[in-house]
C-alpha cells in the first residue's frame, strides 16, 4: 500500500489547471494562432509610428533675412539656402516642402511651392485669430475610437477564443468518457475550477504579452504620449477583463457539459457567443454616445469594454468604476454557482443535448 | 469490507436499484453479474460516488464512506475514458497525481503498473495511437496506479483477446492478494467463474444472489449424480429413493433423494460390476445464472 493523502481542493484544481496549460501548449493551432495575433499588434503599432512619423515638422528651405523669421516660430525644420535659386532647387528635388524666401509684401516673406500651394506652411507663417472652444473634448476622436475598437477587439477574440476552447475541453472530457474516472477522483468543482484558471490564465497571459508588446512598441516608435493616456484605463480594462472572463468562462464550460459530442457543441454556446458579440457591435457603433455606453459600463458582460472606455475618455465619475466592479463580481458569483450546477448535472447525461432547464433542476 | 445496504435509486419513474445489500470481502475477488440493465453499473456508480443513491449507506469497514476514502478507490468505468491526445504514461501519471501521489511516486507505479501489462514499450505514445486492446489495458492501469484501498472494475475484461485477459487477470489477482476488496462485472461468466471468490447476482435492480462462489454453488446444486459402469446400469431404475433422468448402456444420470441413497448405489455398482466414474453433477455458473434471475 502506498502511503499518501488526498490532495487538498486547491492543489487538485491546480494540477488540472496545469494540465489544460500543458496540453493547450502542445497544440500546435493554439501556438500559430497566438503567434498571429501578436503579429497583427505588432504591425499595427510599427504602421501607427510611421503615420505618426509622418506628421514631424514641415522641412523648409529658407534664405537670408527669411531665416531668422521662419526659426522663430519653431514650427518647421529649416535648411538654409544660399540662394533663391538653390532654394528653387531643393523643392524641386523634394528635399523640402518649400522654400521661404524674403520678399517686398507687407509680410516681407514669399512661399514657395512645387505644384500646389504649401498650405500648411502657409498657415504657421500667418497670423491667425484668436480661437476660442467653450467645450473643449479631451480626446482627439480618431484615438478614441481606435481606444474603443482595440478593447472590443481583444476582449471579443480572446473571450470567444478561449471560450471555445473551455467548452471544446469539456465536451471531450464527455465524449471520450473520461470525465466518469475524474468524478471519481475529485470533486466536480475542482474539475470546473481547474479548466477555469487554466484557461483564463493562458488568455491573461495572452492579453499581457499584448499589452506589453503594444506598450514597448509605443515606446520604441515615439508613441509615449498616447501610451499615457490610455494607461489608466487599460489598468481598469485588465481588472474588468479578468472578472468578466471568469464569468464568461464559467459559461462557456457549463454549455460544454450539456452535449455529448463536438457536433452539438455549436448549438450549446451559440447564445453565449451573442452575448460577447453584442457589446462588440455596440462599441463600434456607440463609441461616441455617453448614453449608450453609461449603460453598457454597468451591464455585466459588456462593462468590460464600456468601463474602461468611459474612464479613457474622462466621463466617469471615480466611485462609477467601483461600482460596476461590484455588479460585475456579484454577477460572476452567481453565474459560477448556476454554471457550477450545471456542469455537475450535465456531465454523466450522455446522448442528445441535455435541456438547460433540465441540466439546472437534477 | 465493503458493504452496500439498502440502496435505491430511480431514474425519473424507473426505478433501477431496489433495496441493494452485499458484501464485498477483503482479499477475495468479487464477481458482481447481471443482465444487461439490470443495474450493475448504477450499483457501482453509487459506490463511487458519482451517483447518489436515493436511499440507503454504502459503509467501509463498518463506517459510512466519506468523500476522502472515495478518492482511494480504483474505478474503471464501463464506458473507457482517457485522454486521446495524451501519452500513455503522462494520463496514468496526472491521475495518480490527482489521487493525491507525489510525481515520483506516480511515476514510479505508472512505469512499474504498464510494464506488467505489456505497455511497456509503447509509455510515451498517445492513447489514440493504441489498439483497442491495448487502450484497455492503460484502462486498467489508470484504476491501479494508486495503489487503491478498494477496486471496483465495470467489465474489465470486454474487448481483450484471451491471452490480454490473462495478463490482466493476473495482474488483479496479485492485487486481491494484498487484502483489498475488489468488485468486478462481466458478462463472460466463465471467467468470473475461474477468477472469482465471491458472488452477487442482480437482476432488475434486485440481488438474487450473493455469497461465495461455492456456497451459491452447493445452494443451487441438485442432488443429482452421474455414473458410467463397465456393465448394464438399467438396476438403477428400480433402485429406491433414485430418480433416473438419462440412461444408456452403462451410462446414467440421476437424482437421488438422500447422500445415503447415493452411497447405497455406490456400494451397489462396485459390488456388482466395474465403475469407471461416479461423480455428482455440478451445475455451471451460467446454469446458476439462468436459474436465479428468473
Amino acid at each position: 500500500m502506498s502511503t499518501y493523502t488526498t490532495p487538498a481542493l486547491l492543489p487538485a484544481t491546480w494540477l488540472v489547471a496545469e494540465r489544460e496549460i500543458r496540453m493547450r501548449l502542445r497544440s500546435k493551432a493554439f501556438l500559430v494562432s497566438t503567434g498571429i495575433l501578436m503579429l497583427i499588434v505588432l504591425g499595427s503599432v510599427i504602421a501607427g509610428g510611421i503615420f505618426g512619423a509622418n506628421q514631424s515638422l514641415p522641412k523648409v528651405a529658407a534664405v537670408g533675412s527669411a531665416v531668422t523669421k521662419v526659426e522663430a516660430t519653431d514650427a518647421f525644420d529649416v535648411t538654409e539656402a544660399a540662394s533663391v535659386d538653390e532654394a528653387e532647387e531643393l523643392v524641386r528635388d523634394g528635399s523640402v516642402d518649400a522654400a521661404v524666401v524674403p520678399s517686398e509684401g507687407a509680410v516681407g516673406l514669399t512661399v514657395i511651392g512645387l505644384d500646389e500651394t504649401p498650405s500648411g506652411v502657409v498657415s504657421l507663417l500667418s497670423v491667425a485669430p484668436q480661437i476660442e472652444i467653450l467645450e473643449p473634448s479631451d480626446q482627439n476622436p480618431g484615438i478614441v475610437y481606435l481606444v474603443a475598437i482595440a478593447f472590443g477587439i481583444i476582449f471579443f477574440s480572446s473571450a470567444l477564443t478561449f471560450g471555445q476552447l473551455i467548452a471544446q475541453s469539456v465536451v471531450e472530457e464527455k465524449q471520450t468518457r473520461i470525465v466518469e474516472i475524474l468524478m471519481a477522483t475529485v470533486p466536480v468543482r475542482v474539475l470546473l475550477a481547474g479548466k477555469v484558471v487554466g484557461n483564463s490564465l493562458l488568455a491573461f497571459t495572452q492579453i499581457l504579452l499584448i499589452a506589453i508588446l503594444a506598450g514597448v512598441g509605443l515606446l520604441a516608435t515615439g508613441q509615449d504620449i498616447l501610451l499615457a493616456e490610455v494607461g489608466p484605463s487599460i489598468v481598469w480594462f485588465l481588472v474588468f477583463f479578468i472578472i468578466g472572463f471568469v464569468m464568461l468562462a464559467a459559461m462557456f464550460a457549463a454549455a460544454g457539459a450539456l452535449v455529448s459530442r463536438q457536433e452539438d457543441m455549436a448549438g450549446a454556446i451559440t447564445p453565449i457567443t451573442f452575448l460577447i458579440m453584442i457589446p462588440y457591435f455596440l462599441v463600434i457603433f456607440f463609441y461616441d454616445n455617453p448614453f449608450v455606453l453609461a449603460i453598457m459600463s454597468y451591464v455585466p458582460f459588456s462593462a468590460p469594454i464600456g468601463m474602461p472606455l468611459r474612464v479613457f475618455l474622462g466621463i466617469a465619475e471615480w466611485w462609477e468604476p467601483l461600482l460596476s466592479l461590484v455588479i460585475l463580481i456579484a454577477s460572476t458569483l452567481a453565474i459560477i454557482a448556476v454554471g457550477s450546477r450545471i456542469y455537475e448535472n450535465g456531465l454523466l447525461r450522455m446522448g442528445a443535448p441535455v435541456k438547460f432547464k433540465d441540466a439546472l433542476k437534477a | 469490507m465493503l458493504e452496500l445496504h439498502s440502496i435505491n435509486r430511480s431514474f425519473g419513474e424507473r426505478r433501477v436499484l431496489r433495496d441493494v445489500s452485499f458484501t464485498v470481502t477483503g482479499g477475495r475477488m468479487t464477481g458482481f453479474v447481471g443482465g444487461n440493465g439490470a443495474g450493475k453499473t448504477t450499483t457501482m456508480r453509487v459506490i463511487l460516488g458519482v451517483l447518489a443513491a436515493d436511499s440507503g449507506t454504502v459503509t467501509l469497514d463498518g463506517a459510512p464512506l466519506t468523500a476522502e476514502q472515495r478518492t482511494r478507490f480504483g474505478y474503471m468505468p464501463e464506458e473507457r475514458g482517457l485522454y486521446p491526445k495524451m501519452k500513455v504514461a503522462e494520463q496514468i501519471v496526472y491521475l495518480g497525481r490527482l489521487h493525491g501521489m507525489s510525481p515520483a511516486q506516480a511515476k514510479s507505479n505508472t512505469e512499474s503498473l504498464l510494464e506488467r501489462l505489456g505497455l511497456g514499450e509503447r509509455m510515451d505514445d498517445t492513447v489514440e495511437s493504441l489498439s483497442l486492446g491495448n487502450q484497455q489495458r492503460a484502462q486498467i492501469a489508470a484504476a491501479l496506479v494508486h495503489d487503491p484501498e478498494v477496486l471496483v472494475l465495470d467489465e474489465p475484461f470486454s474487448g481483450l483477446d484471451p491471452i490480454a485477459v490473462e495478463v490482466v487477470l493476473n495482474v488483479l489477482k496479485d492485487f486481491a492478494a494484498t487484502g483489498a476488496p475488489v468488485i468486478f462485472s462481466s458478462h463472460q461468466l466463465d471467467i468470473v467463474e475461474r477468477l472469482c471468490d465471491d458472488l452477487v447476482v442482480i437482476a432488475d435492480g434486485e440481488i438474487r444472489a450473493s455469497g461465495s462462489r461455492e456456497g451459491i454453488r452447493a445452494q443451487h446444486t441438485l442432488p443429482r449424480f452421474e455414473i458410467q459402469l463397465g456393465g448394464d446400469a438399467g438396476w438403477l431404475r428400480d433402485e429406491p429413493g433414485v430418480t433416473v433422468l438419462d440412461f444408456d448402456g452403462g451410462y446414467s444420470l440421476f437424482d437421488v433423494d438422500s447422500d445415503a441413497t447415493a452411497q447405497r448405489v455406490l456400494q451397489r455398482a462396485i459390488a456388482t460390476t466395474t465403475v469407471e466414474r461416479f461423480s455428482p453433477q455440478l451445475p455451471s455458473l451460467s446454469q446458476i445464472f439462468k436459474e436465479v434471475i428468473q
